[in-house]
C-alpha cells in the first residue's frame, strides 16, 4: 500500500509536469496578449509592460523561468490583478469554493445513494418511475436556469434567503442546491443501474435463500457492490467542483474560484491561467488516487500493485 | 399414514414476460419422505430449478405460481407471507447452487456469510455463531477453518466455495436440502468429493435431499427416487432402479442411451435425441415430447397422456403404454 502511494504520488508529479508544459505552450500559441486589450495603453507602455513580466524573452526561456521557479514554489505576478501574486489569490478564493462543493457533494451523496436505492427496491413501480423522472429533470436542467428559478422563487419572491455571499449558514442553501442537483441525479441514476445490475448477481440470490428480508440484501449484500461506479464518478467530480462553479458563483456572488478560470482565459493572464489549471489537475490526480485507495477498502478482491 | 415433507400438487407456474406467458410448470405432482434423497433430471429449461426455487417461495421475478398447492414440513408454502418464506428459507429449507464462483458475496468474508444466516434463524451471540461456523466448516472437510474465516470468497478454490455453500446452507439444520446442479461448475475430481461429501452429510445429519441435475452418473449414485423432467412435466417418476433398468417413457430411454458407455468393446457413436427443447411460449398441444419422439402416434400430438402406473412407485406419462390396447380396439391411428 505505501509502495503503491509513493508510486503513484510519482506518477502525479509527472502528470502535473505536462499537464503544465501543454498548457504553456498551448496559451501561448493563442493570439493576444495579457496587454493588449488595454486600448488606452500606448504601444511603449505595453512594452514597458512586457518586459517588467518577461513576456518579451524567447518563449522557450520563459518556459524554463516559469517550471524552475514553480518547482521552488513561486507561480509569479498575475499579470492583470496588479500586485498579487497567483498563489495569494488562489489560497484566497479556492477555501471558498472547495468549501462550497464539500458541502454540495455531501449533499449529493446523501440524496443520490438513497435516492438510487429506493428506485432500484422499488423498480418498475410508481416509486421508481418518479425518482426517474426527476433524476433526468436533473441532469437536463443546466445549473444557471435551476440557480436563476431558486434566486427568483427563495430570493426575491418570498425573501427567505439571502441572494448574496456566503455569510451565514441560510446563505449556503442556494448555491449548494444549484451545484448539487446535478450530480445528486447522476448518482442516483447511476446508484439504480449499478444496483440492479448487482441484484441479478448469484450471490444476491444466495443471500434471499438465506432467508434475509429484502432491504438487508439490498443494503448488506448489494450496496457495497454496487458502490464502486458512484467512486468512480464522484472523485473527479469533487475535484472539478472544487476548483469552483463560474456560473454558481456568478449568480450567487461568491468570491470563489470558479470565476478565476474564465476571465483568467479570456484576459490572457498567464500566470492566471497556469496556476488555474495546475490546481485543476492535481485536484483530479490527488481524488483518483483517494478512488483507488477506497476501492481497495471496499473490495477486497481489488490489488492496488 | 405419515405426514409428508414434502407434497406438491398440481404445481402449474408460468413467466410473464412481455412476449407472453412462458408456461414453465404444467401440472407437476410429486411427493418426498423424509431422509428421501430424490433426483430431478432433465434438460435445461425443463423446470427442474423452477420447481425447487417454488419450493422456497423464490421464483424469480416475473415468473407466478398459476394454480396448484405446495405443502413442506406442514407449511402452505403458496399461502405464505414473505415474512414467513423468509423465516422458513435457510432454516427448514436451503440451498446450495450450480456456480460456487459466483454465488458467494466477493465483499465479505466466508466467516461473515455463515455466521449470518446462523444468527439470522437462531438466538445465539456472536461469539456462538462463530464457534458454529467453525464446526460447520470442519464438518464439510475444509481445513484450519479458523483461518478459513477469515478469507474471502476469492482466496479460495471452486471446490472449497462449494463446501463453504454445503456449510451455510446446513448451518441451520434444514429439513431439506435442495442441491441445484451442485458439481455443474466444478472438476471431475472435485465432483466426486463433493458427491462424497453430501452422501456422508446426508447419513450424518438424516436430511431429505432434492437433487436438481442433468448428469444421470450423478442421480444414479445418489438418489432413491428419480423424476424426469421434460417442458415443465414430470414425463417419469420411479426409483432409481425402475429408471435406470425399465424405463417407461421415450424421452427416459433416450436419456439413457445418450450416456457413453465405458466397456463396450466396439467404438459406438452416442445416440442424441434428435430435435429442439420445446417453445414454452407455444407448448404443442399433446404431448411434449412427441415432436422428438421416435415412436410418436397420431393421439401423441393430439392429447396430453394420462398418468400409466407402472408399479407402486413408478409411473409415467406415455401412450405408449396403451398402444396395444389402442391397436386392439382400433382406437388409435
Amino acid at each position: 500500500m505505501g509502495k503503491y502511494i509513493v508510486k503513484r504520488v510519482g506518477m502525479g508529479l509527472l502528470s502535473i509536469f505536462v499537464v503544465a508544459t501543454l498548457t504553456f505552450f498551448l496559451m501561448n500559441m493563442v493570439p493576444g496578449g495579457p496587454f493588449v486589450a488595454e486600448k488606452s495603453i500606448s504601444k511603449a507602455a505595453q512594452e514597458a509592460l512586457a518586459s517588467k513580466y518577461g513576456l518579451d524573452k524567447p518563449i522557450m526561456e520563459r518556459y524554463f523561468t516559469y517550471i524552475t521557479d514553480f518547482v521552488k514554489g513561486d507561480m509569479g505576478y498575475s499579470l492583470r490583478q496588479r500586485g498579487r501574486t497567483v498563489s495569494d489569490i488562489i489560497f484566497s478564493k479556492f477555501p471558498v469554493s472547495a468549501g462550497l462543493a464539500g458541502v454540495a457533494v455531501a449533499v449529493a451523496l446523501c440524496v443520490g445513494i438513497p435516492l438510487g436505492c429506493l428506485s432500484a427496491y422499488h423498480r418498475g413501480k410508481f416509486g421508481d418511475r418518479f425518482i426517474i423522472v426527476l433524476a433526468t429533470c436533473g441532469i437536463a436542467i443546466p445549473s444557471f436556469i435551476s440557480s436563476v428559478v431558486l434566486l427568483y422563487t427563495f430570493g426575491s419572491r418570498l425573501n427567505l434567503l439571502p441572494t448574496i455571499g456566503l455569510n451565514t449558514f441560510k446563505s449556503y442553501i442556494m448555491p449548494v442546491t444549484a451545484l448539487a442537483i446535478y450530480p445528486a441525479a447522476y448518482i442516483t441514476r447511476l446508484m439504480r443501474s449499478s444496483l440492479l445490475d448487482v441484484m441479478g448477481q448469484d450471490y444476491i440470490r444466495t443471500a434471499k435463500a438465506k432467508g434475509l428480508a429484502g432491504f438487508k440484501v439490498m443494503f448488506k449484500h448489494a450496496l457495497r457492490n454496487a458502490i464502486l461506479p458512484v467512486v468512480t464518478y464522484v472523485g473527479p467530480m469533487l475535484a472539478g467542483l472544487m476548483t469552483g462553479s463560474f456560473i454558481v458563483e456568478k449568480i450567487f456572488t461568491i468570491p470563489g474560484l470558479g470565476r478565476e478560470f474564465v476571465s483568467s482565459i479570456t484576459n490572457r493572464d498567464y500566470t492566471m491561467i497556469m496556476g488555474t489549471t495546475i490546481i485543476l489537475a492535481t485536484l483530479i490526480i490527488v481524488a483518483n488516487v483517494i478512488v483507488d485507495i477506497l476501492y481497495k477498502i471496499i473490495d477486497p478482491r481489488i490489488n492496488l500493485k | 399414514m405419515k405426514e409428508k415433507l414434502l407434497d406438491i400438487r398440481d404445481e402449474y407456474l408460468s413467466f410473464f414476460t412481455p412476449a407472453g406467458e412462458i408456461k414453465a410448470l404444467n401440472g407437476v405432482s410429486f411427493s418426498m419422505d423424509e431422509g428421501e434423497v430424490l433426483g430431478i433430471v432433465g434438460e435445461s429449461g425443463s423446470g427442474k430449478s423452477v420447481t425447487a426455487y417454488s419450493i422456497m417461495g423464490l421464483t424469480a421475478y416475473p415468473g407466478r405460481l398459476v394454480s396448484g398447492s405446495i405443502r413442506f414440513n406442514g407449511h402452505e408454502v403458496e399461502k405464505m407471507s414473505e415474512k414467513e418464506l423468509r423465516k422458513m428459507r435457510g432454516n427448514e429449507v436451503s440451498i446450495i447452487f450450480q456456480d460456487p464462483m459466483t454465488s458467494l458475496n466477493p465483499v465479505y468474508t466466508i466467516g461473515n456469510q455463515i455466521e449470518e444466516v446462523i444468527l439470522l434463524h437462531t438466538d445465539k451471540t456472536r461469539e456462538e455463531a462463530k464457534k458454529r461456523a467453525k464446526e460447520l466448516l470442519e464438518l464439510v472437510g475444509i481445513n484450519e477453518p479458523e483461518r478459513r474465516l477469515k478469507q474471502y470468497p476469492h482466496e479460495l478454490s471452486g471446490g472449497m466455495r462449494q463446501r463453504v455453500m454445503i456449510s451455510i446452507a446446513l448451518a441451520c439444520e434444514p429439513k431439506l436440502l435442495i442441491a441445484d446442479e451442485p458439481t455443474t461448475a466444478l472438476d471431475v475430481t472435485i465432483q466426486a468429493q463433493i458427491l462424497e461429501l453430501m452422501k456422508e452429510l446426508r447419513s450424518k445429519l438424516d436430511m431429505s435431499i432434492i437433487m436438481i441435475t442433468h448428469d444421470l452418473g450423478v442421480v444414479a449414485s445418489m438418489c432413491e427416487k428419480i423424476a424426469v423432467m421434460y417442458a415443465g412435466h414430470i414425463v417419469e417418476y420411479g426409483t432409481a432402479d425402475e429408471i435406470f433398468y425399465e424405463p417407461g417413457h421415450e424421452y427416459t430411454k433416450g436419456l439413457i442411451k445418450s450416456i457413453p458407455k465405458l466397456n463396450s468393446s466396439e467404438p459406438e457413436r452416442l445416440v442424441p435425441i434428435e430435435g429442439q427443447p420445446v417453445d414454452l411460449l407455444n407448448p404443442p398441444k399433446g404431448c411434449p415430447f412427441a415432436p422428438r419422439c421416435g415412436s410418436c402416434m397420431k393421439i401423441c400430438l393430439r392429447e396430453m397422456p394420462e398418468k400409466t402406473e407402472l408399479s407402486e412407485t413408478h409411473y409415467s406419462y406415455c401412450w405408449l403404454h396403451r398402444k396395444a390396447e389402442f391397436e386392439k380396439g382400433g382406437g388409435a391411428e
